[in-house]
């Protein structure tokens, strides 16, 4: 049984002893690239004021630790740590200087979620860059908009919160906590492995480009294999 | 009818009743004498005759398609309140043209595959075309007496273009939107007229609230129309002139070998009008095309990327990608090159393939009747100017999905668009200079194979130790086939002194047209048949080597 | 002469099927046309069999073709309009659509396949000849038609009359210039609607996610914001032809990286009001990298620096996005100084 001030105390030993092994956790993984207090150097940029979002983001999408400072932009890819253990770097870099907090199931879940707003709202700010239903798109140089099929909504609540690489920010000041809800909401109902796709197959859900190809080597094609056969001479009966 | 005085008694009350029904309408319409002319026509087979059969089937179904999509489509551009049954769309505001296309989709039973098919085979449709003029180009069969017939087929082709961009933007949705948009600014760079044009077409500023009414009846109405006469014409020139044919034992410029109209061709041509609507509609069954409820009501200010037009119009749109900025301002005006040279470039590119059969016939001179196709490699120059063409077509085609390309081969996207702009120059002349290498290696190969026989694969060792390939010789219809074709020579440009001795002007078309023949007929650009004399030079020689 | 005159031994040797007896390689031409190959027969022709065969097989397609079309009607009337069902690979579709398709596809699809192999099976396949005849009529209908229409030119007069023949000429010239004239009010004349929009002096900046006007602190450094005039609403009549030319791009640099002056005075601390509408062909731009501070426009790949005054630094477009200017309010709210300087989107011939 712990008094309300004790539970406080023990609430803040928790996270002070949180913030230690993120701290240990960072030296190894992160410090060589950041800076040892986050400061940033060269080949990765300032940590102070990037809040616990952007950890979560970065580095439990994969893209962080990266392999390379070079490359036009990072991939997400296996992710290493545990989620224990993000939450511990999380919980180190916020310390290190005020930023956007990991968003709680709340604010992404669908409860209370306006799927069509979502969609008129990601016509406006997501689809130019990550297309219609967030296949993902080109940038300039080699960068890209990746396809946003089956991410964790947390992810990209965070990515809209935070604006890793060359990703905008869209900070609650100016799209607001329901907006960004509604957005999360109308991906999980039109990209994810159970959306639903009406008329058939969805060729990528690219527009005309894939729906040509295949209307060339399926349609086409196929009318051609059937041309051929209509037109070949019937086999003739074997001489004997 | 009373007063039949025919020699051969008639008893016409007591024929069969279809026979009846056809004396009938021969009294007043003259069918007899049309079927007498058409009823048992020959038509050759070949796969690639029935390119234009995929084209004319699609047109078919896409009009019946087309019929049954206006009885439920409200080409009306007033903002509604969506409130069907596509949960995402809910309460959103947009036209009366995407809404009902939206209850096409979503309420109407069978509305969706109908819409799909229609769309499929117009993309089917276009790509016919394609394919099919690039086979009339390839085998000569443009030639005399088919150039008009190629000319409606060109039209045809480019009116189906426009048919499916107007029918393409009619429900209103994001990405078709974002077309017309593109059509709009396209518009505005012309010189001097363009923006009055804008205006009179969109009935105002873009978008306005009439241009779906207005590409409804062009998408509808008036395009089709015209291409439903071109389509009679063309086929009745078809039937006019009968078609052409490959060359082979049997088959001249003056015959046409085949199967009759009646019965086999109405079982094959009739059959293949059903394979066609059938494997259209299977395709529309298991694959989605423009499923506009993912693509979202337009809005001006919206756009997604891989904002592409359907495939048609991917060239033109590839062109509009590579082009570089360039704008002038002068004298309180601008020329907008980069948007105009395109639009230009556009017209031009597809003129050059529509004016060919003109420019060849001057070049060779010939003014005779061509029924015997060409192969494609006894033609280098020819083939070879057509591979460019497809070459340089299909690079802007690329340049059209340069962000598709770019992001699935993690390309950059800024490369891509520079191996356009440098392919589309360069890509050409190479191709031109491949395919002619190719054609007429091929030519050698034909020569080697009438002369010495064809590889048998069979392995004789002579008495002298040495090995050699048995070279079995042609069947006499093999060879008759492999020196069929025709082989002009160069023009040359006539005396320069006249009759009179009076020395006259050699016009500068007359040195282009030399120049040109050399470059089609010259000793570089066909390889000389074999000749009855070194056929038995080499036959009656030391055997087969 | 004429250059379309090529001496006749310049035109290739047209074969001459008369030469040498058709069918026998002689002496004199080895490679001459053996005539048609004797006609072969097929299976069919000679087994009653095969031909029972190709029978069955024609009437069993044809009976598939009308089991589909049952099975069409009956898919119409049970299924429901908006069943989803999961079919690998298709994904989640609709019931109906698939259904539907399959059923009449393969109704199509089979009377077709058993025409075509009624045809190819059972029909006579032996070739037939056709003679073609010249297009070009002979001579002598040739001069007849030449005559008749002279004749018929002389009676008809016009080349006498020449009254008669320039006044038709001129009334047939004239008259399509009615219908020419009636497209005049297909829409209206340009004069200077290219070259306003909805925003002036005091109007403040709306976001378009949450319809609020917004403060300078709100817009952080690497955020973008899509802004509409205030007044301006989604159910207004015009408001699709309007905002066509008024959304705005809201993006924050830090002063010291913004390289032109002028858009640096334009902007409120750093924040830079740019026009969403491409200059190219009028697609709205706004794939903004906010570390190169580039934006791509996704319709043609122009890219402009908007730490630069927008300015083209790839692509087709050929000028700068506008700029608006802006300042923020007694009330502390950002607002539009002016209307944008020069015409939004596209160029066209008149922008100067």
């Amino acid at each position: 049984m712990f008094a309300p001030a004790d539970k406080a105390q023990a609430d803040e030993t928790a996270q002070s002893l949180t913030i230690e092994e993120g701290k240990k956790l960072y030296t190894v993984g992160c410090a060589s690239c950041h800076g040892t207090g986050g400061q940033g150097t060269s080949d990765g940029p300032s940590l102070v004021g990037v809040g616990a979002a952007a950890v979560d983001f970065q580095v439990g999408t994969g893209r962080m630790p990266a392999a390379t400072s070079q490359a036009a932009q990072l991939p997400d890819k296996k992710v290493i740590y545990t989620q224990a253990q993000i939450d511990q770097l999380a919980a180190y870099v916020a310390s290190l200087g005020a930023g956007p907090a990991i968003p709680t199931e709340e604010q992404y879940g669908p409860e209370g979620a306006d799927i069509a707003k979502g969609g008129e709202l990601f016509r406006n700010n997501c689809a130019q860059c990550h297309n219609f239903t967030g296949k993902g798109g080109a940038l300039t140089h080699g960068k890209y908009a990746p396809s946003l099929e089956d991410v964790d909504p947390k992810h990209i609540y965070e990515a809209m919160l935070t604006g890793p690489q060359n990703m905008p920010s869209f900070p609650d000041s100016t799209m607001s906590e329901q907006n960004k809800k509604d957005i999360i909401a109308y991906l999980g109902e039109v990209n994810t492995d159970k959306s639903e796709s009406p008329g058939g197959m969805e060729l990528g859900g690219l527009g005309p480009v894939s729906e040509g190809l295949f209307g060339w080597i399926f349609g086409l094609g196929g009318l051609i294999a059937v041309a051929v056969w209509v037109a070949a001479r019937t086999a003739k009966a074997k001489k004997s | 009818m009373s007063t039949n005085t025919s020699t051969e008694p008639r008893s016409r009350g007591k024929a069969p009743a279809g026979e009846r029904v056809a004396d009938w309408a021969d009294g007043r319409l003259g069918i007899y004498s049309l079927a007498k002319a058409n009823m048992r026509k020959i038509f050759p087979d070949h796969w690639s005759f029935m390119l234009g059969e995929i084209c004319l089937y699609s047109f078919i179904i896409i009009i019946l398609t087309g019929v049954y999509l206006t009885l439920f489509f409200h080409p009306s551009m007033n903002e509604v309140e969506y409130h069907g049954s596509y949960i995402p769309m809910q309460g959103q505001l947009m036209s009366e043209a995407y809404a009902s296309t939206l209850e096409i989709s979503f309420d109407v039973r069978g509305g969706l595959l109908i819409r799909q098919i229609h769309h499929w085979a117009a993309v089917i449709f276009l790509a016919g075309m394609f394919v099919h003029m690039m086979r009339v180009f390839f085998t000569g069969a443009f030639r005399k007496p088919r150039e008009i017939n190629w000319l409606f087929g060109f039209l045809l082709f480019v009116l189906g273009m426009f048919t499916g961009f107007t029918g393409y933007s009619l429900p209103d949705d994001l990405l078709s939107g974002t077309g017309v948009r593109f059509t709009q600014g396209a518009i505005l760079s012309v010189p001097i007229v363009g923006t009055y044009i804008s205006m009179f077409l969109f009935g105002g500023e873009f978008p306005g609230t009439d241009f779906v009414a207005r590409f409804y009846s062009i998408h509808i109405l008036l395009l089709p129309g015209i291409m439903l006469g071109l389509v009679v014409a063309h086929l009745i020139l078809v039937f006019y002139h009968k078609h052409t044919q490959f060359a082979g034992a049997g088959r001249t410029n003056k015959n046409v070998v085949g199967m009759p109209l009646l019965p086999v061709y109405m079982g094959k041509a009739g059959g293949f009008f059903f394979l066609v609507f059938g494997f259209t509609a299977l395709i529309a069954g298991i694959a989605s095309i423009n499923p506009i409820w993912n693509l979202g009501p337009y809005r001006p200010d919206m756009v997604s990327t891989g904002a592409q037009p359907d495939w048609y119009m991917g060239f033109a749109e590839g062109l509009v990608r590579a082009m570089p900025g360039w704008e002038i301002n002068f004298w309180g005006h601008t020329l907008v090159l980069g948007v105009f040279i395109p639009l230009v470039l556009f017209g031009l590119f597809l003129a050059i393939l529509a004016l060919y059969p003109f420019i060849e016939s001057w070049i060779t001179g010939d003014k005779r009747e061509h029924h015997i196709l060409d192969r494609p490699r006894n033609a280098p120059t020819r083939t070879a100017f057509g591979v460019a063409w497809v070459t340089a077509y299909m690079i802007m085609l690329i340049g059209g999905g340069n962000d598709i390309v770019a992001t699935h081969f993690n390309l950059s996207i800024n490369a891509v668009t520079w191996f356009v702009r440098i392919g589309f120059f360069v890509g050409p002349v190479v191709a031109f200079v491949v395919t002619k290498r190719i054609c007429l290696g091929l030519q050698r190969r034909d020569k080697d194979k009438v002369l010495h026989g064809r590889e048998s694969g069979i392995i004789k060792r002579l008495p002298h130790g040495e090995f050699i390939e048995v070279h079995e010789p042609l069947s006499q219809e093999q060879m008759y086939t492999l020196t069929a074709h025709e082989q002009y020579k160069p023009a040359e440009i006539g005396p320069e002194v006249d009759e009179n001795g009076v020395k006259r002007k050699v016009k500068g078309s007359e040195k282009l047209r030399a120049k040109l023949s050399e470059a089609y007929y010259g000793e570089e650009s066909q390889i000389p048949k074999p000749t009855v004399e070194e056929y038995k030079e080499i036959t009656s020689g030391h055997g087969h080597h | 002469m004429s250059s379309q005159d090529i001496p006749e031994e310049k035109l290739p040797a047209e074969r001459d099927t008369t030469h040498g007896a058709l069918g026998v390689a002689d002496e004199k031409n080895p490679f001459a046309d053996p005539g048609l190959p004797p006609h072969e027969h097929r299976i069919q022709d000679i087994d009653e069999r095969a031909a029972k065969r190709s029978e069955r097989t024609v009437a069993l397609l044809f009976t598939l073709s009308m089991l589909a079309t049952i099975g069409f009607i009956a898919a119409f009337v049970a299924i429901p309009v908006d069943k989803i069902v999961y079919v690998f690979p298709l994904g989640h579709v609709s019931a109906l659509n698939l259904a539907l398709g399959v059923t009449l596809g393969t109704a199509l699809f089979a009377i077709g396949a058993g025409a075509v192999h009624w045809a190819r099976t059972l029909m006579s396949d032996e070739e037939l000849t056709d003679e073609r005849h010249p297009i070009e009529a002979p001579p002598e209908v040739r001069a007849k038609v030449m005559d008749d229409f002279r004749q018929g030119a002389k009676e008809s007069a016009l080349g006498r009359r020449k009254l008669i023949r320039n006044t038709m000429f001129g009334a047939l010239t004239l008259v399509p210039l009615s219908g020419v004239v009636l497209l005049r009010d297909l829409g209206p004349l340009p004069e200077e609607k290219l070259r306003h929009t909805a925003w002036s002096k005091g109007k403040r900046l709306i976001n378009q996610n949450t319809n609020e006007p917004m403060r300078p602190s709100d817009i952080v450094t690497g955020s973008l914001t899509f802004a509409k005039p205030e007044g301006l609403d989604e159910h207004d009549h015009d408001f699709n032809n309007e905002i066509a030319k008024a959304a705005l791009m809201i993006v924050r640099i830090q002063p010291d990286d913004i390289k032109d002056k002028q858009a640096l005075e334009w902007s409120h601390e750093g924040i830079l009001a740019y026009s969403k509408i491409c200059t190219h062909v009028g697609c709205p731009i706004s794939l903004y990298e906010q570390q190169t501070h580039h934006v791509l426009c996704p319709c043609h790949q122009s890219t402009f620096d908007l730490s630069d005054g927008a300015k083209v630094i790839f692509g087709p477009a050929g000028h700068a996005l506008p700029q608006l200017r802006i300042g923020v309010n007694d009330d502390g709210y950002l607002e539009a100084l002016s209307d944008f300087e020069e015409p939004v989107g596209p160029a066209f011939w008149e922008r100067g």
